[in-house]
């Protein structure tokens, strides 16, 4: 069953019982088969393959998932899903661990994977709408200067500074809607 | 021709740089009877970024858009292979009456979570759809790109099959083409690395292209603005890795039935590709 409302931290003993909650899979039915893996486009550049991220997670080894870089690079593709024998959703318990990460602020292993979702989500809140070139003007420049802070995106968006605004009316709506998630 | 209504949800990349997507499929949709009453006011439907990031995001996005659908009393069809898996994935999320209410909460709207979503490419191929092919697509070699995101996870999309997917195969046919038997129509492109992880787009679409081409396919056809960017924009970059020409075209197929329906190559927008179709369409009469 999956929760509904903010993630908040979890212990190294509640971890296993989280993912699956959060996930509504039954991670112990894994037996290792490896075919997730097998399927999976970007395991040969994760440190967890989605196999051993599993196993990481029956075990409970909440620190090594939550640091690895399996949560970025995965692309929500869904092949190991949908090929799992025992219909475990593996990409679904990889975005809880995602989301466990993000929320206890766990340092991301793909640093410019993570840095691609806050842009684009930045970019959204302000304008309702993802503006490509927006995002890719952005993007470089902070992936380029880690340093300049995430905080002067808003800025940015909301001066036009980003070149040419989309017109959406519905802005002020999506952006009620971030601040009702209180992100 | 009797217009049957759905509410339309372009999504963002077709009011982007993927304009002849959009333009081909509207005009497509006029010509089979397809009456696209587009949502007011719809939003970025969080993509790729919200879901991975903020639960509750990942489905407020998709939420306030279906919602709009659900008041127009209409079915949702969209164009967008990403925007689609979104806005049923979030729907089976939001079968869960708690998840529903925190939802309705986050947009501040009513919505019961009960709208017929569809992607356009099922709409398109629809056997009912009266076709007036002018210009079969005769000689044609196409391999049908479907990806991942419409068509997996089956038993939430039920779309179509998830391994050997036939939709786009039996309209090409339909229209004249001939599609080709392939291995790689659900393969990976990379989905939305291209910008943080370029390397790992040029991989797995590369790919892609290798075995259209091994397979004799004159062009890629495909559903999805992702998919497109990944294959056409990043083909230079293969090509540049590989040091060899690939010059595979990678079209939208609401293009190439545009073209069986007699619209011009400037109607479709065909001049917007990176990889130029062009030499390849007037080898074989089909643009002028
Ligand atoms: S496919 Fe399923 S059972 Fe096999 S290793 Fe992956 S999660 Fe475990
Ligand atoms: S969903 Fe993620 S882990 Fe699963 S196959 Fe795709 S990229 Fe790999």
């Amino acid at each position: 069953m999956q929760m509904a409302g903010a993630i908040t931290p979890v212990a190294s003993s509640e971890f296993l019982d989280y993912v699956g909650k959060q996930s509504g899979q039954r991670i112990m039915d894994c037996y290792q088969c490896g075919k997730c893996s097998a399927g999976c486009p970007t395991a040969y550049d994760m440190d967890l393959t989605p196999r051993q991220m599993i196993r990481a997670i029956q075990l409970g080894l909440k620190e090594e998932a939550l640091k690895s870089s399996t949560i970025w690079m995965c692309v929500s593709c869904q092949t190991c899903s949908v090929r799992c024998p025992v219909q475990i959703d593996i990409a679904k318990a990889i975005e809880a661990v995602r989301l466990l990460a993000v929320a206890e602020k766990a340092p991301a292993a793909e640093k410019n994977v993570k840095l691609y979702h806050q842009v684009f989500l930045k970019s959204v809140e302000f304008t309702g709408r993802l503006y490509e070139m927006g995002l890719s003007v952005a993007f470089n420049m902070l992936s380029r200067h880690p340093f300049t802070g995430m905080d002067i995106l808003p800025t940015m968006l909301r001066k036009g500074k980003l070149a040419l605004m989309p017109v959406f009316k519905g802005t002020a709506e999506v952006e009620a809607i971030f601040a009702r998630i209180k992100r | 021709m009797a217009q049957t209504p759905y509410a339309y949800f372009p999504g963002c990349t077709l009011h982007g740089t993927m304009l002849e997507y959009n333009a081909s499929a509207r005009l497509v949709c006029e010509a089979a009877g397809v009456d696209l009453r587009e949502l007011k006011d719809w939003n970025c439907c969080g993509a790729w970024s919200a879901h991975t990031t903020d639960y509750m995001l990942g489905l407020a996005l998709p939420a306030r858009n279906l919602q709009k659908a659900e008041a127009m009393q209409l079915p949702m069809v969209v164009p967008c292979a990403v925007g689609f898996s979104r806005m049923k994935l979030a729907m089976h999320e939001m079968e869960n009456p708690a998840v529903l209410s925190a939802v309705n909460q986050a947009i501040d709207k009513p919505f019961k979570n009960s709208v017929v979503v569809e992607p356009l490419l099922k709409v398109l191929a629809s056997d009912s759809l009266d076709l007036e092919v002018k210009k079969p697509l005769q000689g044609l070699k196409v391999a049908c790109y479907y990806g991942c995101l419409l068509v997996r996870p089956q038993k939430i999309l039920k779309f179509d099959d998830e391994n050997n997917p036939q939709t786009m195969d039996k309209l090409m046919s339909r229209l004249g083409a001939e599609p080709v038997d392939w291995d790689f129509k659900t393969e990976c492109c990379g989905a939305g690395m291209s910008m943080p992880r370029p390397d790992v787009v040029n991989r797995l679409s590369s790919k892609i292209l290798l075995a259209a081409r091994s397979m004799g396919a004159d062009c890629i056809a495909v559903a999805c603005p992702m998919c497109h960017f990944n294959l056409d924009f990043h083909q230079r970059e293969v090509e540049a890795e590989r040091k060899e020409k690939i010059q595979m075209p990678a079209l939208y197929f609401t293009q190439l039935m545009g073209l069986a329906l007699g619209f011009s190559a400037k109607k479709l927008m065909l001049d917007k590709h990176l990889v130029d179709p062009m030499p390849m369409l007037k080898s074989k009469g089909m643009a002028a």
